[in-house]
């Protein structure tokens, strides 16, 4: 019965612990929202000392006093090249995880299910590649897309991204989960290699290159290095460098555009939330 | 004869990537390699004289110590605080959305947070608001008017804002690998009678050393992530306490000054190849 006690207690603590830092994490979220519904008055009001050299501090409403809608009325009916610049992010993401889909699932299934010498080294070099950061290819990436005369063009940001060989690893390790005799069976009874990819590997490593293309769409949806250093006509720029662009006397506007932004982001976290903790998973490199 | 057509199968499948990889990444690599020992211009070949200017260049230097700096900071601190949430969170039965709420900052886009991040950190923003309230309660001290993004304590917004993003994969890390230990190991030591903290010393960190080796290695790899926040807070050429690798990079690209970018991507990749290969040597000897 004491015992119990004691670990109802615990319990409370172990979930207050946790849920503090759980607000710190919420409250940015919160003050887009609130931010983005309130309208022209109030927010120079709140945010007003932020412009102005003195003493006086921001100030801000979980609730505003006068919600309003004008800003999402305005960006939504009023703006089109803020249209222009989400289809262009779609556009580029969807291209980039199509064709990741296309080039890196059959080379994972070729690490996973073919176990030759040469295997083990490209391995290497895959890990390595995957690491290296962007500044350090920026150069080898526009040297060759400058020969390619790919530059200033979406081929410049998606081309070099279908090659990643980041979502090779993830989907790599959905399918060493499968186990291998289930393919030599398959083998026996006479399937061709291409049958037992397109049959087994596929259906069954499924979680893998799930996993895959839900953190290849945050990742790229979020993408800002490369496009801006291959895209230099504002037209063809992603929604993710324009938001930074946005002044703070549009305030309220930038609220509505980050938001905006925000929902394709928030709706794949929601409906791929265990894909996305299994592809962390995945992503051990352990061979 | 098997060993030779699991070959053929595993260069046929391997075949998309590979070309990719060798066109985008390993040929263009090769002729950067190349040029950082020749003149940007007119493409002379001067030696080592492109790594004897960036090593006596100052912007570079101070962004070496910085991103080493940052790197060592950070990535000790994210393991740490990943393990301080993990731990307890693994032996909640529910603890689905509490992971939720840490993992959601992933997928939030940069350019939607940096706004808010503007809001906390300015001089008349909501961190010195805060302060200012908390010294009028006790009495320990007036307002507060700190300048948080133009001086020396950028550094530590941007650890901050690199801790606030990147906990949550650290966390379902720690737990998967927390989980994975056996339920009689830990049955037996407390058979036994180790109790909690002996527990989590002999038993559960001896491991998780695989695990940490895969969040040192993740945690590496998106620390050079930080740019984005970096550059969107503060610019090209932000306060020198945060001037990163990744700005000297950029600010060479744009000045198209690409021997010293040639000379300069070739230590920090052939330095990563080092590292990696280091810690998978490590990481071969333990297993």
């Amino acid at each position: 019965m004491k015992s119990g006690l004691l670990t109802g207690i615990q319990k409370t603590l172990v979930i207050t612990a946790l849920i503090l830092p759980g607000i710190f994490v919420a409250l940015p979220v919160m003050v887009l929202i609130t931010g983005s519904v309130m309208d022209r008055y109030e927010l120079k009001d709140y945010l007003g000392p932020v412009f102005m050299e003195g003493t006086e501090f921001i100030r801000w409403k979980l609730v505003p006093d006068f919600p309003s809608f004008d800003n999402y009325g305005k960006l939504l009916f009023l703006t089109p090249q803020f249209f222009v610049l989400f289809w262009n992010s779609m556009k580029m993401v969807s291209c980039i995880l199509a064709g990741q889909l296309l080039v890196g699932v059959p080379a994972a299934w070729a690490f996973a299910v073919y176990k030759v010498r040469a295997g083990k080294l490209l391995f290497a070099l895959y890990v390595v590649l995957m690491l290296l950061p962007f500044q350090v290819t920026m150069l080898s990436s526009y040297l060759v897309l400058n020969r390619l005369s790919l530059l200033n063009t979406q081929q410049a940001v998606v081309l070099p991204a279908i090659f990643s060989t980041f979502p090779i690893f993830l989907t790599y390790g959905g399918f060493r989960c499968i186990p291998g005799q289930l393919f030599e069976a398959a083998r026996v009874d006479g399937a061709a290699e291409i049958t037992v990819f397109f049959r087994m590997g596929l259906p069954l490593g499924k979680s893998g290159i799930l996993s895959a293309m839900v953190l290849g769409f945050l990742e790229y949806w979020n993408m800002m290095e490369q496009p801006m250093a291959f895209l230099d006509d504002k037209a063809l720029w992603p929604l993710s460098l324009y938001l930074p662009e946005i002044t703070w006397v549009q305030a309220g506007y930038a609220f509505c555009a980050s938001l905006i932004t925000l929902i394709p982001a928030a709706f794949v976290f929601v409906m791929g939330q265990d894909y996305l903790e299994q592809g962390i998973i995945y992503s051990g490199l352990k061979e | 004869m098997k060993k030779r057509k699991d070959r053929r199968a595993f260069f046929i499948f391997m075949a998309p990537s590979l070309a990719g990889v060798a066109l985008f990444v390993l040929a263009p690599f090769m002729d950067v390699f190349k040029r950082s020992f020749t003149t940007a211009v007119t493409g002379k070949y001067t030696g080592v004289d492109n790594y004897k200017t960036i090593f006596q260049n100052q912007a570079f230097l101070v962004a070496l110590s910085n991103t080493i700096r940052f790197t060592l900071v950070c990535i000790p601190l994210l393991v740490l605080i990943g393990f301080l949430v993990a731990f307890p969170l693994g032996r909640l039965k529910n603890a689905g959305l509490v992971k939720s709420v840490y993992l959601f900052p992933l997928a939030m886009p940069t350019a939607t947070i940096v706004m808010v991040w503007k809001m906390f950190f300015y001089k008349q923003g909501f961190l010195n608001l805060f302060l200012s309230k908390i010294g009028e309660w006790t009495c320990a001290w007036g307002e507060i008017h700190n300048d948080y993004l133009g001086t020396e304590a950028a550094f530590w917004v941007l650890v901050f804002s690199y801790i606030w993003k990147n906990t949550g994969y650290t966390v379902v890390l720690w737990l998967a690998g927390i989980l994975s230990i056996p339920e009689e190991l830990i049955e037996a030591s407390k058979v036994d009678g180790a109790g909690g903290l002996r527990r989590v010393i002999y038993i559960i960190l001896p491991n998780l050393k695989g695990t940490l080796y895969t969040i040192v290695i993740l945690s590496f790899l998106n620390s050079f992530k930080i740019y984005r926040e970096a550059y969107l807070v503060a610019g090209a050429y932000p306060h020198k306490s945060i001037y990163l690798l990744q700005h000297t990079f950029n600010n060479w690209f744009v000045n198209l000054e690409f021997d010293k970018m040639a000379a300069a991507a070739v230590c920090t990749g052939g330095f990563l190849f080092a590292v990696i290969l280091g810690l998978q040597k490590v990481w071969d000897k333990e297993v």
